[in-house]
């Protein structure tokens, strides 16, 4: 049973017969049930519901008017995306049309990523502005075009445009903290400082040099505390200012450079992460 | 019997009545009572700025001697009302000085104020002890010196999230040596600098100081020195915390933070050096209140430590930056919380912090005395809501914000009708209430059904049809506001009750389906409703097509009538 594709401006809403717009749709024999949108486990009818797109309704913020202009357009494109044939797998896939499950770049695993179909490239290939007029947008794009979605006060969407938030692992620049990981060749595991707690090359060694000392000497307690801290430090300082390691950083252009050339302040601008390197394999440094 | 009572008997009863509503009740009992209550009554509160003019408010209550004033819908604050829609405080100062009224108290929300706004109140009430700005936009720092200069016996200056343009004019050294009364002294929300050396002789002088909220340009150093001064605070919030945790300064501030054995609530934040936090962590065990919402500085594993040693928390407000995880850890140790506000740290792109349903579970396990909730989330599935309903039937407020604004239940790919129906249903005494997610009008009908205490609502990207508006309408006796936007709700919605309205405060609607002959309609026939049409794109006048449909309809109930304040753009039907 097909139904002729009713004209849904963006909030989904199904209206009177007397809409100019669906004979203009209904001329192109598009088979746009097809595209209707379903909520429901796989294989179940959805019931009966006046508006079939109803994820979508509204989300396009001053895209109203325009919505059926632009779906006469892409129409053609977007119809057969994923279109895998039987109802059925539109049903299922009726995630795609989430905004949410679109969204493939970026997003954090939720549940939904599970059921996009492997083949929404029509979609993504839209400028994002498009996308999200047809009324099946990309989550982000069309994110950024809601007004006043996420309802957040003004005052305090510009205090966060100001103090961006930290990122779990990237050291960000200016006020805060500036945490970079430390690998040492041949150690476990890897450690992070905050280069804003030192203020120059020595303290940062030496503050090393406490880190990775039970490394080297191989006589860790509990807690990774080196057990004799006398010993294990001079032994670690003997070795590193001897040639056995070498304090190299990768930097913002993705090179690895000898850790101490440049100022202090333009290492900690620059620095991406340490790495503690064996003489032996620092050739080229 | 309570008739043959003198006045002075009934007005001493009538004393002891704190709310307006309470008030307001017992002045339509009868003539005499009425007359009582309005000579006697000091408290103003006028939900809606427009609903009543000032002039007949001091003719009903001569010794009004506090003001609250509403201006703005709510969806204001989200960007969807133009900046100049109204709402301005001027008439309300000038009525008010004409009359000779002994104005103590001013407390606006929403609120357009203007410099000399603040200036003819400065002026004009020798009393004035407090003055509360929220969410306030129109005024300068020069506003606020008048105010300092002139307000001799001033106990409060509170500015919460205003907008406030700075001017560089040195506002609190306005503050003459002779002022010595100030209890709370909130500048939180004021951008620029702030005469240092100033704020410590002001504190220093004002033994009464409880409530102290610095801005963003107070460095940690000074912090030091206020706090050292000022040992008996109750509620701080912290400016720059920025420093060098191995400083004399730092330590300096340890030692003081730890006589500050009286503050029960800490803010501010908003730029930290997370190294600095463990000073606070003494007073942290008696802390009732945590606004950790600008600091978006600290880390995850940071805020878990902070929280580790909040056990008495009752409100937190916080970012969700901290994980369901970190949700996790506040459900285990904050179990006095009343009050959790979740908000996004991360609205522009996509984040990786966020949380899910799985930190609310968390938390309405945890926390048996959770009452109140704002959280903005990635997701949310029915059976968590279900669950959280369960946990905590006694939420007074429930607002959920889904990132996305329609995402359905990502586990079942259903609607979020059933999850909001269990909570409608379970806490029977529910009187606000902020749907997000996949919603069809199913939820409606449940809301219409069970929320009977129900006063404010709040729909977004919600519905399919007239039917959803309908159930809530019928169903929620109680409903005061509404406010809905981008919902296929139309005219048959709309005129079904017309009566429902003048038992409500406010309607908002915006982006759905009202054309503009159902609400001249509706106009024509509720004359003590202002229905105002706001039309930015196409404006709208008489010539214009009743068919069209309305960009955003705002109605509310009047005793005076179209305002005379309205712009060009908003058309009062």
């Amino acid at each position: 049973m097909s139904m002729p594709f009713e004209e849904h401006d963006y909030i989904g809403l199904s209206e009177t017969p007397a809409m100019e717009n669906s004979e203009k749709l209904a001329s192109k024999g598009l088979n746009l049930k097809a595209t209707e949108l379903r909520l429901g486990l796989p294989g179940s009818e959805s019931p009966e519901r006046g508006n079939g797109l109803g994820v979508l309704k509204g989300f396009i913020s001053g895209a109203k008017r325009g919505f059926s202009d632009t779906i006469n357009g892409d129409s053609g494109k977007w119809v057969f995306t994923g279109n895998g044939g039987s109802d059925v797998d539109l049903g299922k896939n009726g995630a795609l049309f989430s905004p949410r499950s679109v969204n493939g770049s970026g997003s954090e695993g939720t549940s939904l990523k599970e059921v996009v179909p492997p083949s929404p490239k029509a979609v993504h290939e839209k400028k994002p502005q498009i996308s999200a007029v047809n009324g099946h947008g990309v989550a982000p794009a069309a994110k950024a075009q809601v007004v006043g979605w996420p309802p957040i006060r003004s005052f305090r969407k510009n205090s966060m445009a100001v103090n961006p938030p930290k990122s779990d692992e990237d050291a960000k620049l200016g006020s805060g903290c500036l945490y970079v990981k430390v690998s040492m060749d041949g150690a476990p595991y890897l450690r992070k400082v905050d280069l804003k707690t030192y203020s120059s090359y020595m303290e940062l060694s030496s503050a090393l040099e406490k880190m990775f000392s039970c490394f080297t000497i191989g006589q860790c307690g509990a807690h990774g505390v080196p057990l004799r801290d006398g010993m294990s430090e001079s032994r670690l300082m003997d070795l590193l200012h001897g040639s056995e390691y070498v304090l190299t950083y990768e930097d913002k252009d993705d090179d690895w450079m000898l850790v101490g050339d440049v100022p202090w302040e333009m290492f900690t601008v620059s620095c991406k992460r340490m790495r503690i390197m064996k003489s032996s394999d620092a050739i080229g440094l | 019997m309570m008739n043959y009572f003198p006045d002075e008997v009934l007005e001493h009863v009538f004393d002891f009545l704190e709310s307006h509503r309470d008030r307001n009740a017992v002045s339509l009992v009868c003539q005499s009572w009425y007359r009582v209550e309005r000579f006697s009554r000091e408290k103003v509160f006028i939900g809606n700025c427009y609903a009543i003019s000032p002039e007949r408010v001091i003719a009903r209550f001569p010794r009004v001697r506090s003001l609250t004033l509403k201006g703005k819908p709510h969806f204001a604050d989200f960007n969807l009302v133009p900046s100049d829609w109204g709402g301005f405080v001027l008439p309300w100062i000038e009525a008010m000085a004409r009359s000779g009224v002994n104005l103590e108290e001013l407390r606006l929300k929403r609120m357009v104020v203007s410099d000399e706004s603040l200036e003819l109140l400065a002026r004009s009430f020798p009393n004035l002890r407090s003055l509360v700005l929220v969410s306030c936009e129109g005024f300068t720092t020069d506003g606020l010196a008048a105010i300092a200069s002139n307000c001799r016996f001033l106990t409060e200056l509170d500015l919460q999230e205003n907008e406030v343009e700075d001017r560089r004019g040195q506002w609190l050294s306005c503050f003459p040596d002779s002022c010595t009364s100030l209890v709370s002294l909130n500048f939180a929300c004021l951008k620029g600098e702030v005469n240092l050396a100033a704020l410590e002789r002001l504190v220093a002088r004002n033994h009464n100081l409880r409530s102290l909220r610095l801005n963003h340009a107070v460095p940690l150093d000074a912090l030091q020195k206020i706090l050292m001064q000022a040992p008996q605070l109750v509620d701080l919030g912290t400016g720059s915390y920025v420093h060098d945790p191995d400083s004399d300064t730092y330590n300096k501030l340890k030692s003081a933070v730890q006589k500050c054995t009286s503050i029960r609530s800490l803010s501010g934040f908003l730029d930290v050096a997370p190294r600095c936090l463990p000073a606070i962590y003494p007073i942290c065990l008696n802390l009732t209140s945590l606004n950790l919402s600008y600091a978006s500085l600290i880390h995850n594993s940071e805020l878990i430590k902070l929280i580790h040693h909040c056990s008495q928390l009752q409100r937190l407000w916080i970012l969700d930056c901290i994980g369901d995880k970190g949700l996790g850890v506040v459900a285990s140790t904050c179990k006095e919380l009343q009050e959790l506000r979740v908000f996004p740290s991360d609205i522009h792109g996509v984040g990786s912090a966020a949380v899910t349903e799985e930190g609310l579970v968390a938390i309405s396990a945890g926390c048996p005395k959770l009452n109140s909730i704002l959280y903005f989330c990635q997701q949310m599935t029915n059976a968590a809501l279900i669950t959280v309903a369960k946990n905590c039937p006694n939420f007074i407020r429930f607002r959920l914000c889904t990132l996305n604004p329609t995402i359905p239940d990502p586990v079942t790919m259903q609607p979020l009708d059933e999850g909001f129906g269990a909570i409608v249903q379970s806490c029977k005494g529910l009187k606000r209430l902020s749907l997000s997610g996949l919603l069809t009008d199913q939820v409606f009908l449940y809301i219409g059904m069970y929320a009977e205490q129900l006063e404010m609502l709040s729909v977004a990207f919600a519905g399919d049809s007239d039917k959803g508006m309908l159930y809530v309408l019928n169903g929620c006796k109680k409903l005061k506001k509404l406010e809905i936007r981008d919902s296929p709700f139309g005219n048959v919605a709309l005129l079904a009750d017309v009566g429902k309205y003048e038992t409500m405060r406010s309607l908002w609607m915006s982006s759905c389906e009202v054309t503009l002959g159902a609400c001249k309609t509706l106009a024509k026939k509720m004359p003590r409703l202002n229905v105002e049409v706001i039309n930015e794109n196409d404006l709208i006048d008489a010539s214009s097509d009743d068919r069209q449909k309305v960009e955003k309809m705002y109605l509310y109930r009047t005793l005076v009538g179209p305002r005379e304040d309205a712009p060009e753009f908003v058309w009062t039907l």
